[in-house]
């Protein structure tokens, strides 16, 4: 199961790191001398790969540092596994793999903005659970976009699962209550509640979130168990003011990044881990229901910088 | 939107404002603040590079001309370049008048919200005297012909789904030839979001480009999108040759970096940035008024270009006649506030305003549902008693705030407004001074 995921980890992350590393090792062919230059250029390679630029001088200055400390020179392999030790550690205290489960039923809650998979990842989630064996609910509570209850509704047939919808427009609140109540009466192991997208700004739509969150707890006083935000691994600095505005609204338990099979990077979870503490838990690699996995804090930083496709399996191997 | 890089780049002008006159030492401070500014609103690292560059350059070059302090001269400069930067000109939408249909082609990832364009766009035209056709063309995402459809349904344009067919290059001629028989002049094609590294999608849009020969080839771009906006847009430009971009969501970001670094590294112009969920909520892009807002300039131009578009003239000239004559009935109150409404969101109005910047913005408490109140309240009062307000004794006001589910002292509140609001055309009558008015209808701004 690991090696799986950390190989579908790696596919999904290929491009990222053969650009951050091509770029890396291209400013770092000669020799390494401490310079403002140098720490400079490696401050933009992290801003752009969007971390942020508190995060990128941080973690500069730290290199810097170490460098100093180091007599003023250093090879590729000591930059680049210094930078990657920085950032496990400001995501090492996000990793997030335990699940403590709740229920039964276990109460997940599937937030976000609008079009970053959310639909999708709870597809994923959906199969993987099942996968694990467990009876999965779906429930559509996005009643507001255009052919959303649809949209799941396919995907619960495609993997097999059953889903509680109502019409469109309807109350998603409503939806919420009556999945979670059908799935206490008869015996389900896991709820997924799909809801709209909203842009974190809008304060209408935030309240709505808030009832769904009521709502599933009048049926179940802990719920909902697990409260995911889908991050799209294309957004930028926005992203940080997505987690703080949701979090604020239905505490969230962690990310589920997704479509880090493009050449987006996905730095943005390192800006977010350093002001927030919020895990990144699940990773979303493509558009089949199979194109998922764990998040391992090690594996993501690591192949962020690592050259050598094996060694990234052998470490944790 | 854009209001946390006009915050941060008020306060760099704030500390140059003081200095005397431009040295190299202080300009490269503030440099190096605009550059960090710029790095945070997600502006791509090469063009924030770039950009400080030319600011710098012009702003050491140039002699500080006596009238004008060193920090407008430098704000004067760092607009200009901005407005370089966005693209200069307005771009306009391309329409072929020699090909029938005239074809939109729009592409971009998954969930940038092409579908949600591909409805705001059809609905643009169709306000223009077009007659557009959707042609539903992504066969990839569950759904989402359906999602097309009920978009389509909404703003009454019809719209071309083919659900047998799995060809999208077949669909699309199909599409055409539809358009051709139900004269439609434009044909706005959607498709299936795709990676730009993804070859096999990527070779299926160029298909469906050369058979469709598009006036127009539209990226669609989330503007939450961080640095990676740059690379995803140049691909698409090399493999289909982009015509115009659109950026999506703009209403949820502060920041807009993306629209600084696009037309920079692709040198396409962008031609619409989607600013809400509504069909109508699509907005042209202006360089000149953009780069204004970002430095709270205010946006005064397309204040008044939505005011025309969204009010009735006619309605409006005898709406003045009336205050003229300082009758001002409650239907007339009602009309005022469906007017204001149809613009958009109160914040999004004042946005646009001179002098409102970020932070007054962002403490000012709109309360949007104030009008929402008054207008149930209104609605509540019979025919008779928006006629004649006096009419309104104890118990009708009792009725009146049952049927709106508010509390007397609101319909009190709301009668006093409106007598106040009488007493104040009446005097301004008297002075011929409609425009002060206004500021009235903002209650507690």
């Amino acid at each position: 199961m690991v090696f799986g995921a950390i190989r579908k980890l790696k596919r999904g992350l290929d491009k990222t790191r053969n650009r951050l590393v091509g770029r890396l090792g291209a400013a770092l062919k000669r020799e390494v001398y401490l310079t403002e230059g140098f720490l400079e250029e490696v401050e933009e390679i992290l801003i752009a790969a969007d971390v942020g630029v508190e995060a990128a001088v941080e973690l500069s200055e730290g290199l810097g540092r170490r460098l100093r400390e180091a007599g003023g020179t250093a090879k590729l392999e000591d930059v680049t596994s210094v930078l990657r030790e920085e950032i496990a550690n400001m995501l090492g205290g996000a990793e997030g793999e335990s699940i403590e489960s709740g229920g039964p039923p276990h109460v997940i809650l599937v937030v976000g903005v609008n079009g970053v998979g959310k639909t999708t990842s709870i597809a994923k989630l959906a199969k993987w659970h099942q996968g694990q064996g467990r009876r999965v609910l779906l429930g559509a509570a996005d009643t507001f976009r255009a052919a959303a209850v649809e949209q799941l509704s396919l995907w619960a047939d495609r993997i097999g699962v059953e889903i509680v919808k109502q019409d469109m427009g309807a109350d998603p609140a409503a939806v919420a209550f009556d999945t979670v109540a059908r799935a206490k009466a008869q015996g389900f192991d896991v709820v997924i509640l799909d809801t709209a997208g909203r842009l974190q700004n809008k304060e209408g739509l935030m309240r709505e979130l808030e009832k769904i969150g009521r709502v599933v707890r009048k049926q179940i006083e802990d719920g909902p168990h697990e409260t995911l935000l889908c991050l799209d691994a294309n957004t930028g600095q926005n992203g940080i003011s997505q987690a703080q505005e949701f979090t604020a609204t239905v505490p969230l338990d962690a990310i589920f990044l997704t479509k880090l099979d493009g050449t987006a990077k996905g730095g943005i979870v390192v800006a977010i881990a350093q002001g927030l503490d919020l895990p990144v838990r699940y990773v979303g690699t493509g558009e089949s229901a199979d194109d998922f996995a764990l998040f391992h804090a090690q594996d993501f930083a690591g192949a962020l910088f690592e050259a050598d496709e094996e060694s990234v399996g052998q470490e944790n191997s | 939107m854009f209001q946390d890089l006009q915050e941060k780049l008020d306060g760099v002008f704030r500390q140059l404002a003081g200095k005397a006159k431009l040295s190299e030492e202080n300009v490269s401070d503030a440099m190096r603040e605009i550059r960090r500014s710029l790095l945070a609103a997600d502006v791509e690292v090469g063009v924030a590079r770039d950009f400080v560059k030319r600011v710098q350059a012009r702003a050491v070059g140039t002699e500080v001309l006596s009238s004008v302090s060193p920090g407008q001269q430098i704000v004067k400069v760092v607009h200009d370049e901005l407005v370089q930067l966005l693209g200069g000109e307005t771009g306009q939408l391309q329409i072929d008048q020699s090909a029938s249909p005239s074809v939109v082609l729009v592409m971009g990832l998954q969930g940038s919200g092409k579908t949600t364009f591909c409805s705001k766009l059809a609905l643009h035209l169709k306000k223009q005297g077009r007659s557009p056709l959707l042609a539903a063309c992504d066969l990839q995402r569950p759904a989402a012909i359906d999602q097309l459809e009920v978009l389509a349904k909404e703003i009454d344009v019809p719209v071309f789904t083919q659900r047998e067919i799995q060809d999208v290059v077949a669909v699309a001629e199909k599409a055409r030839n539809a358009a051709r028989e139900q004269h439609c002049d434009v044909l706005i094609v959607d498709t299936a979001g795709r990676l730009q590294v993804d070859e096999e999608l990527m070779d299926q849009l160029a298909a469906l480009e050369s058979s469709l020969e598009p006036a127009e080839r539209l990226l669609v771009l989330d503007a939450m999108t961080g640095q990676e906006a740059v690379s995803i847009a140049k691909t698409f430009d090399e493999k289909i040759g982009v015509t115009g971009n659109v950026l999506t969501k703009l209403d949820g970001d502060a920041r807009g970096g993306a629209a600084l670094s696009l037309v920079e590294v692709t040198g396409k112009p962008i031609k619409f940035v989607g600013v809400g969920e509504r069909p109508k909520d699509l907005d042209v892009f202006h360089p000149d008024r953009v780069a204004g807002r970002i430095l709270g300039m205010g946006d005064i131009l397309s204040l008044v270009e939505k005011a025309q578009e969204d009010i009735d003239e006619e309605k409006a000239r005898r709406m003045e006649e009336r205050m003229r004559r300082a009758e001002f009935t409650f239907d007339d109150f009602l009309d005022q506030l469906r007017q204001l409404r149809k613009m958009g969101s109160l914040k999004s109005v004042l946005g646009m305003m001179p002098g409102m910047n970020a932070k007054a913005l962002k403490n000012a408490k709109v309360d949007e549902k104030a009008l929402v109140r008054t207008e149930a309240m209104i609605c509540s009062m019979t025919k008779k008693e928006r006629m004649s307000p006096q009419i309104i004794n104890g118990s009708r006001r009792k009725r009146i705030a049952r049927g709106s589910g508010l509390q007397v002292s609101d319909v009190n509140r709301l009668l006093k407004q409106h007598r106040d609001m009488k007493k104040m055309m009446k005097m301004l009558s008297k002075a011929g001074n409609l425009e002060r008015m206004g500021r009235n209808l903002f209650p507690g701004m």
